[in-house]
């Protein structure tokens, strides 16, 4: 009993404040998206909760007014391309940097590292007109082919990590079988990765869908922007009273992440540990 | 050499097997390393192409007199010398260190308490864990979006708070005062950043064996001074990796100051990457844009080397 006390005075009491400190933003977009405008814009009312009735107006006005499921699937196929894209590609490179002996792994490694550190504010004014050249300015093909740049090094990174876990004496065994290599990492590696694989997969497509930056220097059409940014400057209109559905686009906007989150938690814990901790 | 001698035959990289010659393991070296190249020429494209070309572009860019659409003439370090003398980006440097060295602090602060604190959680362990994680996980412009509403000075539900616990008698301009909107950023940069810095540290804390303690609980030391004499020095190397990971993160952050301020109020909270934004695509002046992302590079080449070292001395442990 006692413990159980002191266990709640040092440990639940102070960390009380982060939870509320992180959840309270989530909490106060959802309530403002629900509620009605002539609660929302009276100062006397309590911005806290819901007084006098939920409404799913804003979400309506989201969908039938506004370019906004135009901006979900542009996400969707974005994210969903260039993430396979960038898994695939980062497991071929990590096979090799992680089991193969060449003149230059260790180089190549280093590389790998300088690049996933490069933030995507350092590069966005040359990558423009890189995307200028390639004639892919104001398309959404132009996300697909830079969203990479920051995916590959980390999923690289990360599958280095996870196959250096798996046993070299199951590929050896299908070596003697006399199986490719090609066949190994398909048939052998890559089943044997599927947590770590799992893991890239989940954060290469939060990552893409979140991606703001790129997304809004290379696109400048209203109908071909993804959500981020089609939430934040599209929205946003000349009248005042824009709120509500501000919010109610970033809570759906936010959803398909946060039902990924829910369900498979700990692959994102483990890739944020395994991004920074393992070497 | 774990695959060598595997049967007496060979591999190649298209995957047809054939009779070892008698110097086998050299050319199953050099087999393995096509293979390995091969392998490695997608990532290569990506990162050569679309990071490195622009990288170097940029240098170029910083060193021109480029305009949109054209590549310019050499200029030397004209457009350096002409933004160190730019009162504008001058403001922006001083606002980029004041942001990251307070919001780095906070996070170190903050993030090794909330680590101590998830590592003694033992019910609702999921709950807790999956709650702080939260601001990491969901897009950062989205959710700035809410922290822009709860800074709202009329309706936003921060000052309805203060006035209710009548801490102010008129509302503060959260977003629009320089110093509060400086305040502002880097309270948003922190909740972003903390969950990060929590949940690396708590597994560097999970790793620290639990006889230490048990040894110092038997030698009288508990609380604070275990935390100070065993905690700390052993979860240096995490630490240490965690701050110089934060610091450039912080340096070029780019949405929480795009969609809260957009660089204002009159410029006190732009940092180099909005300031880039601003030149370089709103304005169409690429050249000066590249020349204030390239100050980034510098803290970038210090925190890449010493990540290096750490990361380096780090697995020498393993």
């Amino acid at each position: 009993m006692l413990a159980a006390v002191r266990a709640a005075l040092t440990t639940y009491v102070p960390v009380l404040p982060f939870v509320v400190f992180a959840l309270f933003p989530y909490y106060h977009m959802a309530v403002t998206s629900l509620k009605a405008d002539a609660e929302l814009y009276n100062p006397l009312k309590n911005p806290l909760w819901i007084q006098d009735g939920a409404t799913l107006d804003h979400y309506r006005v989201l969908v039938r007014e506004t370019l906004f499921s135009r901006w979900y699937l542009n996400t969707f196929a974005v994210s969903a391309i260039a993430t396979v894209a960038s898994v695939i590609i980062g497991l071929l490179a990590a096979y090799a940097l992680a089991r193969l002996r060449f003149p230059g792994v260790g180089p190549f490694g280093v590389a790998i590292f300088v690049t996933y550190l490069v933030p995507p504010s350092l590069l966005f004014l040359p990558l423009a007109i890189v995307v200028n050249h390639l004639g892919l300015s104001d398309s959404v093909w132009s996300l697909v082919v830079t969203y990479p740049t920051f995916l590959v090094p980390f999923n690289t990174w990360l599958l280095m990590g996870y196959l250096r876990t798996i046993p070299r004496e199951l590929e050896e065994c299908a070596m003697i079988d006399g199986c490719a290599r090609f066949v190994i990492l398909t048939r052998i590696v890559a089943p044997l990765a599927v947590p770590g694989l799992v893991c890239a997969l989940l954060f290469s497509f939060t990552f893409c869908w979140g991606e703001f930056l790129y997304s809004l220097a290379f696109i400048s059409s209203a109908e071909r922007r993804t959500l981020a940014v089609g939430v934040v400057s599209d929205l946003i209109r000349g009248d005042v009273f824009y709120w509500g559905s501000l919010m109610a686009g970033a809570v759906l906007a936010s959803l398909p992440i946060v039902v990924l989150y829910a369900l498979l938690m700990d692959y994102y814990v483990s890739g944020l540990t395994a991004g920074a901790v393992k070497g | 050499m774990p695959d060598a001698g595997a049967g007496g035959r060979e591999l190649t990289a298209r995957g047809r097997a054939r009779p070892l010659p008698r110097a086998a393991p050299r050319s199953r070296r050099s087999s393995e390393a096509r293979l390995a190249y091969a392998f490695l020429a997608p990532a290569a494209l990506v990162l050569g192409g679309l990071v490195a070309f622009p990288f170097g572009l940029a240098l170029w860019f910083s060193v021109s007199d480029a305009w949109v659409g054209e590549y310019g003439r050499f200029v030397g370090v004209d457009n350096f010398v002409r933004l160190l003398g730019n009162s504008i980006f001058r403001q922006t440097l001083q606002n980029s260190l004041v942001f990251t060295a307070s919001a780095v602090a906070l996070k170190t602060v903050l993030g090794l308490t909330l680590a101590v604190l998830l590592y003694r959680v033992r019910r609702f362990r999921r709950l807790v864990r999956g709650a702080v994680l939260m601001p990491f996980v969901i897009p950062t412009a989205l959710s700035t979006l809410g922290w822009w509403w709860l800074y709202q000075p009329t309706y936003g539900v921060l000052n309805w708070v203060l006035r209710r616990l009548g801490l102010i008698g008129v509302d503060l301009p959260w977003l629009s005062d320089p110093s509060l909107a400086m305040a502002s950023i880097v309270i948003v940069n922190t909740w972003r950043g903390l969950p990060f810095f929590a949940v690396t540290l708590l597994a560097g804390l999970v790793a620290i064996p639990r006889e230490y303690y048990e040894a110092a609980a038997t030698d009288g030391a508990a609380g604070w001074r275990s935390f100070r004499y065993i905690t700390l020095p052993l979860i240096k190397p995490v630490l240490g990796i965690v701050i110089l990971f934060s610091t450039i993160l912080t340096l070029a952050d780019f949405n929480t100051v795009y969609v809260l301020t957009k660089g204002g109020p009159m410029n006190m909270t732009h940092l180099f990457s909005t300031l880039a934004f601003q030149l370089g695509t709103a304005g169409g002046r690429i050249s000066d844009g590249a020349a204030v992302s390239l100050f980034l590079f510098p803290v970038l080449v210090v925190v890449v080397a010493l990540q290096l070292r750490l990361v380096r001395r780090q697995t020498a442990y393993e």
